[in-house]
């Protein structure tokens, strides 16, 4: 069986091989010019290099988006313990009075005692009417005139517990407070004062004395008095933190500074806050970190070459047919119409573009139009500013080859204007169309991403690689953060450089003068 | 010869006004935000008059109250005369301002042009003369990846490595802290420092055209027959590439050198931006952001010219330096 088939397959052989002179045509392997140009492209090494890099860009941008778990403004959040300042606390060195029932202790009385205390003088007169003042304990003064107790002066606090203290009970406990004692009487009930400086009334604590003043930074906050004993406690022994367990059973953790221009003791409480995931690091969950937003980078990345390339296509479509009509028309008719696109051409080459995108990106600005409506105007621009250079080219190829013999066999044939332009003389030009097109992509997603990066482009929520380097104007973020910039400028490179490539390969394998 | 040099010159100052005055209609057309900002301050201020007046006050004093055509020529009208007006932002003549920035602009940009001759045109003959070797495609990588590499990417690397990890320069800035107490010499060399890293920028991202536009010209020539003869005569490699091949390629070099001289003028205007550096491109590139309408006219006047005047010396340098083409 074998050797039968092998049999039938030497003959055929045999008969092809005899059926060809030696110097047929269909003895060489002949290849289209098409392939011709696949072939010489693909032996030039920076091109296929160009092309991979071209292949795993839009890959990256365009399936990479649906892979990834996360959305292109998809904020994440993590919790952050944060020392935020919760209470001032001042060491009272100030007197303070209260005036007896019935009496008025004003301000000017209040700074003639305080004359007559730092003079250590008994007495003060004010208005012919002469005060008494008689030291009851430590910093604490009564200040009587003609026997009657008008006032005291004192610098340990009497904080209340519930209802107000009246000025006898008040007056007795500074006063036993102050000479040490434990116990005294007033109004003819009897307290007792305790280590802390509770004031009790018999198992009732109507108040405590305590030289430290705390005040709640936020208003609305109450702070309790177990709160300030341990603070006291704690800034007694000089200590810088305490753990404080509040009446719901969670803990706080409380610093302590104490500022010695102000004599003041700050205390920050450390809470735990719910924040944007900013800048986080690159590891497991975000592979390329946080931006500025708590964003994921590397999925603002694959979005951002979407809008990149999307624009660049678009630009360059624009452009190309612009440029491809009108330099088809003025080629082809030549005269008037010719020279009046060229003088358009000439106009348009002069127009300075990155001013003038520059200013109209400011006026857009101005009128805060909307991001995506933005895209489509900055499409628009770039395209309407590119099309002169195709234009040229178009124009200078088909000039030439108007003059050929083949435009003269079409004109003989009878074949319509439009069809001769499109249909004959426009697909010549198409190498050096594509050439050049793939060239401008590259440059066109360049100024985008420039734009962009000015922020005159492209702007948030979406994402383009120009404006994700945006954030390293903050000098802070350039040092500290490199996976939020460096990424995206790789990005950029690697897809202009691919375009570059293969465009530069396109070119010599379309060049049949080229060797090779 | 001089009649076509005539011709173009006419042909040049036709396009100019053209270009002009669709400049000119664009800018009228935007909304004139910044006069309305201007007029809601004034308006703002105690015992003013109202915003409607100080906006039409406003409007007619910087002739924004006529319409586009005539607005346009009074605007011509004082050009002409060199009478650009004041610049909104800077708040002196324009042409003043531009007086005191352009200098510095052209140093740098005639620094990085003379740096880029230097480097591509050996580079550019060298890839050519060995093609398809390593060195060539070394050579056409790196002019690509020149062309290829953002301007604003490549100046930000380049501050992260010399300005902050080895603290060579200055991340902005022409002058540094300490420049008032310097003395002229110092003063020199603390601005030189501040333009080695912007001229750097200018010089790797723009060599990469120059290089490979001498690269095709001199394979071109060196595919010619008279390169052949040269070769078939016995004449070592040497004299053929530096005197037969070389010598030929520098017609479209010195073509597109001198067409670019002009251009020294136009200022990088996103290095300028990057580095704050107070040239022409940083200049006008604030003016443009806050919508200064003097001061953008004149910039953008003053680059069509530029790229005008380029166009016609290039044309001109063609002429002359390539004795095939003569114009009648």
């Amino acid at each position: 069986m074998d050797d039968k088939r092998d049999e039938v397959n030497v003959k055929d052989e045999s008969k092809e091989e005899a059926s060809y002179s030696l110097n047929d045509d269909r003895r060489v392997k002949v290849l289209s010019p098409g392939a011709l140009v696949v072939k010489r492209f693909l032996r030039n090494r920076l091109a296929v290099v160009g092309m991979i890099m071209l292949l795993v860009m839009f890959v990256f941008s365009f399936i990479g988006g649906l892979i990834s778990p996360y959305g292109q403004d998809q904020q994440f959040y993590r919790y952050e313990s944060q020392m935020k300042e919760f209470a001032g606390v001042v060491r009272n060195d100030d007197f303070r009075y209260t005036a007896a029932d019935g009496q008025k202790f004003d301000s000017v009385l209040q700074a003639k005692f305080q004359l007559a205390y730092q003079k250590k003088e008994n007495t003060f007169e004010y208005k012919d009417i002469t005060y008494d003042v008689q030291e009851e304990g430590t910093d604490f003064y009564s200040i009587s005139s003609e026997g009657t107790m008008l006032a005291i002066a004192f610098k340990d606090i009497v904080n209340a517990e519930g209802e107000e203290i009246p000025f006898d009970v008040k007056f007795g406990a500074l006063k036993a407070y102050t000479n040490g004692e434990t116990s005294f009487e007033a109004g003819g009930t009897s307290y007792t004062l305790d280590e802390d400086g509770n004031i009790l009334e018999g198992e009732n604590v109507r108040g405590y004395i305590s030289r430290f003043v705390v005040s709640p930074l936020e208003n609305g906050v109450d702070i309790s008095r177990t709160f300030k004993e341990e603070l006291e406690a704690t800034i007694n022994e000089d200590g810088e933190e305490f753990v404080f367990v509040d009446e719901d059973g969670t803990e706080h953790t409380y610093e302590i500074t104490y500022d010695p221009t102000t004599l003041t003791w700050s205390v920050r409480q450390g809470t735990e806050t719910y924040v944007y995931d900013t800048y986080s690091r690159p590891g497991k969950t975000h592979w390329l970190g946080t931006d500025t937003n708590g964003m994921d980078m590397l999925t603002r990345l694959m979005y951002g070459g979407r809008v990149s390339l999307i624009i660049g296509f678009i630009v360059v479509i624009i452009e190309t047919v612009i440029g491809v009509v009108l330099g088809g028309l003025a080629g082809y008719f030549g005269k008037w119409v010719d020279n009046l696109i060229m003088r358009i051409v000439d106009i348009f080459y002069c127009i300075p573009s990155l001013p003038l995108i520059i200013i109209l990106g400011s006026a857009m600005d101005a009128m805060k139009i909307e991001p995506q409506i933005r895209m489509f105007y900055l499409m628009l621009i770039l395209g309407f500013l590119g099309w002169p250079a195709i234009t040229r080219l178009v124009r200078g190829q088909i000039l030439s080859l108007r003059e050929q013999e083949f435009m003269t066999a079409t004109e003989a044939c009878g074949i319509r204007v439009s069809r001769r332009i499109f249909r004959h003389l426009l697909p010549n030009v198409i190498p050096q169309l594509i050439v050049t097109c793939t060239m401008s992509l590259g440059s066109t997603i360049i100024m985008e991403a420039t734009l962009s990066f000015l922020g005159l482009g492209v702007k948030f929520p979406f994402a383009s690689w120009g404006n994700i380097i945006t954030d390293v104007n903050d000098a802070y973020v350039m040092t500290h953060y490199w996976f939020v910039w460096i990424p995206a400028g790789i990005c950029l490179l690697i897809a202009v450089l691919g375009f570059n490539f293969v465009g530069d390969g396109l070119r010599d394998a379309f060049d049949p003068k080229m060797k090779r | 010869m001089r009649k076509y040099i005539i011709k173009r010159l006419l042909l040049s100052v036709m396009i100019l006004f053209c270009v002009t005055f669709i400049i000119y209609a664009l800018l009228r057309c935007l909304p004139a935000s910044y006069v309305e900002n201007m007029a809601m301050q004034l308006a703002m201020k105690p015992g003013a008059k109202p915003y409607e007046e100080w906006l039409s006050q406003l409007n007619a004093s910087y002739g924004l109250d006529k319409s586009i055509l005539p607005g346009y020529l009074t605007w011509l009208g004082d050009a002409i005369r060199g009478n650009f007006g004041d610049s909104w932002k800077y708040t002196v003549p324009v042409l003043q301002q531009f007086s005191d920035v352009i200098w510095l602009s052209f140093i740098m940009g005639a620094i990085a042009f003379v740096l880029q001759l230097i480097i591509a045109i050996p580079l550019g003959v060298i890839a050519a003369t060995r093609q398809y070797s390593r060195t060539d495609y070394a050579v056409t990588a790196v002019a690509l990846i020149g062309i290829s590499l953002p301007t604003f990417f490549f100046a930000t690397i380049l501050k992260l490595i010399f300005s902050i990890k080895l603290g060579w320069f200055d991340l902005f800035g022409l002058v540094g802290r300490d420049y008032a107490q310097l003395d002229a010499m110092g003063q020199f060399l603390d601005k030189a420092n501040h333009l080695v890293l912007p001229i750097a920028t200018i010089v790797i991202v723009s060599i990469g055209s120059l290089m490979r536009y001498t690269r095709t010209n001199m394979l071109e020539v060196l595919n010619a027959d008279y390169i052949r003869t040269a070769r078939a005569k016995g004449l070592p490699e040497k004299k053929v590439i530096y005197q037969h091949a070389f010598r030929n390629t520098l017609i479209p070099l010195v073509t597109i050198v001198g067409g670019s001289l002009p251009g020294l003028f136009s200022g990088a205007l996103i290095t300028e931006t990057l580095f704050s550096i107070p040239g022409i491109g940083f200049t006008s590139y604030e003016a443009m952001r806050i919508g200064d309408i003097p001061f953008s006219m004149f910039y953008m006047t003053f680059m069509a010219v530029l790229t005008l005047a380029g166009n016609l010396i290039s044309d001109i340098l063609y002429a002359v330096v390539d004795p095939r083409v003569r114009f009648a």
